[in-house]
């Protein structure tokens, strides 16, 4: 378990978890980024930007 | 042997890549261009990179300069220029004789208008770079034209200068997307949607579309045009038959891995595998 940057909900975190992997907050629907395992530093993910994507 | 992932924000396909090379017993290099340096010389120890960033300016420009520094990369820096760029892989398909809607490219407000009705309205108008539906405009009469066009000269960056236009297609609420890797079309979805624009990103539903004899032909016909390895190519079926529209060098599976029922993150581990075994 780790806590949302946004709005200090709990947020799991999964065993395969990876750094750089987006994950959302079940409480307030922010997109957040692991920045840091062990121990776990959440983030809220950077924006998308205008040349992201397929 | 060692196989490096480029990527930034691990989305859920990475994850998705992670697993299958690990079943595949290969644990990959994660290499973050977020903290990248290359100093045109040397580049990380690996065997083969495989391309997963999110950015396509920074792929582009990473992947010359690890191809600089003697690395094999999937996909290719030229695969990524062309995919990357509407008006290159136009080219590069024109030069292919591969079908694909009539498309012009102006470079002024004026010349543009003269363009867009010389196909027609209604046309559809999008940046040469640029992904997930973003920035589309359909454009129906000369006064939705006047507005876009100056609208995109005025406020947008200098690129949004390069009109590239491309007549409407009339395409039934739906497109195909099929799933290259190498020289086999592995996997094929229809892409729904009310609305016009019909990528996922922007709420299209996927099923699964058969991949048939015609549409494997064009898909590897279109992936070979471009450069050749793994590719999402988006087709339009048209009176005049199937169109090439976009080829996708940075492909997104999530949402057609149950739809097709194709393992496509193991074909894409299996593939990589092999191009290294063959080097």
């Amino acid at each position: 378990m780790s806590e949302c940057p946004v709005c200090d909900a709990e947020v799991e975190i999964a065993g395969d978890a990876v750094i750089g992997e987006l994950l959302s907050c079940e409480d307030c629907g922010m997109e957040l980024e692991i920045l840091k395992l062990d121990p776990v530093e959440l983030a809220e993910a950077p924006t998308a930007e205008e040349d992201w994507g397929q | 042997m060692r196989i490096g992932l480029l990527h930034s924000l691990i989305r859920k396909e990475e994850k998705l890549l992670i697993e299958a090379f690990k079943n595949a017993g290969v644990d990959p290099v994660m290499i973050d261009d977020r903290k990248l340096i290359l100093d045109f010389h040397n580049a990380p120890e690996i065997d083969i990179l495989v391309e997963r960033s999110i950015n396509h300016s920074r792929a582009l420009h990473a992947l010359r300069l690890f191809e600089s520094a003697g690395v094999r990369c999937i996909n290719s820096h030229h695969v990524s220029q062309v995919c990357g760029d509407k008006l290159l892989t136009t080219a590069a398909l024109k030069e292919n004789n591969i079908a694909q809607p009539e498309s012009r490219v102006a470079f002024t407000e004026d010349s543009a208008l003269d363009a867009i009705e010389q196909l027609g309205y209604p046309v559809v108008l999008k940046p040469a770079v640029g992904s997930w539906g973003r920035l589309l405009s359909k454009i129906n009469d000369r006064d939705a034209a006047e507005t876009v066009l100056e609208h995109k000269t005025v406020l947008g960056s200098y690129h949004h200068s390069i009109f590239y236009i491309q007549q409407y297609i009339e395409k039934q609420g739906r497109d195909i997307r099929s799933f290259v890797i190498g020289d086999e079309c592995i996997a094929a979805i229809y892409r729904s949607s009310e609305h016009w624009i019909t990528n996922t990103a922007r709420g299209a539903v996927a099923s699964k579309c058969e991949v048939t004899n015609e549409v494997a032909e064009i898909s590897l016909a279109a992936t070979q045009a471009v450069g050749g390895g793994i590719v999402a190519v988006d087709l339009f079926e048209s009176e005049q038959g199937l169109l090439i529209n976009e080829v996708n060098y940075t492909m997104e599976f999530r949402n057609s891995i149950d739809t097709t029922g194709v393992d496509i993150p193991a074909e894409v581990a299996n593939y990589v595998i092999e191009q290294v075994k063959q080097q």
